[in-house]
């Protein structure tokens, strides 16, 4: 019971982290079919912008979050005007080659900035603790990452069935021609999109640098799994990636503590075997 | 009409007949191993990845399957003439049989399912496979040696005369000619109907479907073909090393395929010979001092050459050489030069 549960809380708290990162990334290939390999680049840099905003500019854990939010949001959409921009009708090789070098490029940079080693965020006292509910104690940090994965879904989820901008992220993704010819400008909608989506992965990568370390190979080494929940979860969607992260999160947590010595072998064959019968993904069509 | 007709099908005959410049690259070898004996093993290396771009090209440049993780089956054949060779089976011909098989039922097993998908799906799968094969052979470490490494290879004489020597002579020549055979094999499958419809394929999947083109069977043929050859590209590099590490699986190396691909220009067969070495040239003296900044021009490199040259080294001279010409029709049959035919 006691093991059952551990996997549960631990993989509850890594899926929304995974969350938080790839969402964006599921909405904007949804939107222009781009893949945006470098996503996990964003996470890591809201990580290492958070990092100097605290410790150089002084200043508490949550206004350091808003910080490299809007930091990444402003490069992101620098470079999505720069060098995204070029690569829209040129096909997947393309936009794959131009983040795989965007994805070397912020892997040198952070390890000339800040060494090998990982480098801790320090978190804010009330959330070093543990929160006792019955005879268990969670660690407070990861009740609060799953509570904030959770409000940021409900959230995005509103945001987009509800507002009128949601509105028309999801016309120009059932239908970018239609929603083109009825008057919405796609272009200035994708770049909202897209900077929106790079700043939660901001916010995810800062967030979640106490359970998934902030080091140079970041964005290769977690690039697999942010790809699986957009994979799996369904392009252009909100609650799909939402469930894929969660049973990524908890398959991963099952992995790691029952057969360790596999890694993350079975997750691998999940996934070819979820793939195969929904190439589209398991929870394509859902918003 | 009629001549149409007969001036297409001569221009497809005549790219049979030999031209005289494809003697290049075996020159080139002959040169180095005259005159540069103490880059042996080097030019070894170079020779290898030609092989194994050559192979990624096949499945992306020409039948525009866009995978990423082609080193599956790099490893996948470097780990089968490992095992084969610490196993007793020494004769690196038969090595190289027993590589190019397992990396080719690999290759027809893995593409059977991941072909049915494409776009992201496809690009997780290939990685997600290469992992696999790493997260196995971490595993049973036991028997490929897990992260130190597969140790204790010994490769028997080639042809039972030619024992592998120090100084990587044996080794040079051995894998030119794995190099010139397999590149004989490759120019033909490409010239031949198969290789043009792959092509076909890669412009327009639905229209060669109309035509009655089985296109998933011929991408499958293709896919194991390239994994094949990707296996016999692995199986060398353990024969000549006497080694095989976990990192044939990294995406290290299958971010430096890609980047070789690109910088020769992909679909086009001498893209390999071209970008190979230009790009361990680079490399070698780049990244002498420092990986990490070697990975910061690797990585400026591959986005320079995204935005100036889409279609490679060779596409930037034969770019040149129309301007010269005075032509501006430039070659259509380069991948990159079409609109994504598949739609978003």
């Amino acid at each position: 019971m006691d093991i059952l549960l551990g996997v549960v809380f631990t993989g509850l708290a890594y899926g929304m982290v995974l969350y938080i990162i790839s969402v964006g990334l599921s909405v904007t290939m949804g939107l222009l079919g781009v893949v945006n390999l470098a996503h996990g680049s964003f996470a890591m840099a809201g990580g290492y912008v958070m990092i100097e905003a605290m410790s150089r500019g002084g200043l508490p854990y949550s206004v350091g979050l808003v910080v490299a939010a809007l930091v990444i949001a402003i490069v992101s959409l620098v470079l999505e005007r720069t060098l995204y921009r070029v690569v829209y009708k040129r096909g997947e090789f393309d936009q794959i080659l131009l983040s795989m070098g965007i994805i070397f490029v912020s892997m040198a940079m952070a390890h000339a900035a800040y060494g090998p080693l990982p480098q801790p965020i320090e978190l804010p006292t009330t959330m070093l603790g543990q929160l006792h509910i019955g005879a268990y104690a969670f660690p407070t940090y990861r009740v609060f990452l799953i509570i904030f994965g959770f409000a940021t879904f409900v959230a995005l989820w509103l945001s987009i069935e509800k507002s009128r901008i949601g509105m028309r992220i999801r016309a120009a993704v059932d239908n970018r021609a239609m929603a083109e010819s009825v008057g919405i400008d796609t272009n200035v909608l994708f770049m909202l999109v897209f900077s929106t989506g790079c700043a939660l992965a901001a916010i995810g990568g800062a967030l979640g640098a106490n359970l998934v370390p902030l080091v140079p190979g970041y964005p290769l080494e977690h690039l697999t799994y942010f790809l699986i929940v957009v994979a799996v979860g369904g392009s252009g969607s909100i609650k799909g990636p939402f469930l894929a992260a969660l049973l990524l999160g908890l398959g991963d947590s099952a992995c790691k503590m029952l057969a360790p010595q596999f890694g993350a072998f079975f997750i691998y064959i999940a996934l070819f075997v979820v793939l195969t019968i929904r190439p589209a993904g398991l929870f394509a069509g859902q918003r | 009409m009629m001549s149409v007709r007969k001036e297409a099908i001569e221009k497809l005959l005549d790219q049979r007949n030999f031209k005289l410049w494809e003697i290049t690259p075996w020159a080139v070898a002959a040169l180095v191993w005259l005159f540069m004996p103490s880059y042996l093993p080097f030019a070894t290396q170079i020779a290898i990845m030609i092989l194994l771009t050559m192979s990624y090209d096949i499945v992306v440049g020409y039948a525009g399957i866009v995978i990423l993780g082609h080193t599956a089956f790099f490893g996948a054949g470097a780990y089968a003439a490992g095992l084969v060779a610490v196993a007793g089976w020494s004769d690196p011909i038969f090595g190289l049989m027993i590589a190019a098989i397992a990396a080719g039922l690999i290759g027809a097993l893995a593409g059977g399912l991941m072909l049915r998908t494409r776009g992201l799906a496809l690009v997780v799968l290939g990685i997600a496979l290469t992992l696999l094969l790493a997260e196995l052979a971490n595993r049973f470490s036991g028997i490929t040696g897990g992260a130190d490494g597969l140790q204790g290879m010994v490769v028997a004489p080639l042809l039972g005369t030619f024992s592998f020597d120090i100084f990587g002579r044996v080794a040079f020549v051995y894998t030119v000619i794995v190099l010139f055979f397999s590149w004989l094999v490759v120019r033909s499958m490409l010239i031949a109907p198969f290789g043009r419809s792959l092509i076909g394929i890669r412009q327009n999947p639905v229209r060669m479907e109309a035509l009655g083109v089985n296109v998933r069977a011929r991408k499958l043929a293709a896919f194991t073909i390239s994994a094949a050859l990707a296996g016999i590209a692995g199986a060398l590099n353990a024969q000549t090393t006497q080694f095989v590490s976990l990192s044939v699986f990294g995406l290290e190396l299958a971010g430096a395929v890609l980047l070789i691909l690109v910088i020769g220009g992909r679909g086009r067969l001498y893209g390999a010979f071209v970008g190979a070495p230009a790009y361990m040239i680079v490399q070698d003296i780049l990244a002498k001092d420092d990986p990490v900044y070697w990975l910061f021009w690797l990585g400026l490199i591959l986005i320079a050459l995204v935005l100036f040259a889409p279609n490679g080294l060779l596409g930037l001279i034969e770019r040149a050489a129309d301007f010269i010409r005075g032509t501006s029709n430039a070659s259509s049959v380069t991948p990159a030069a079409e609109v994504d035919a598949n739609g978003k």
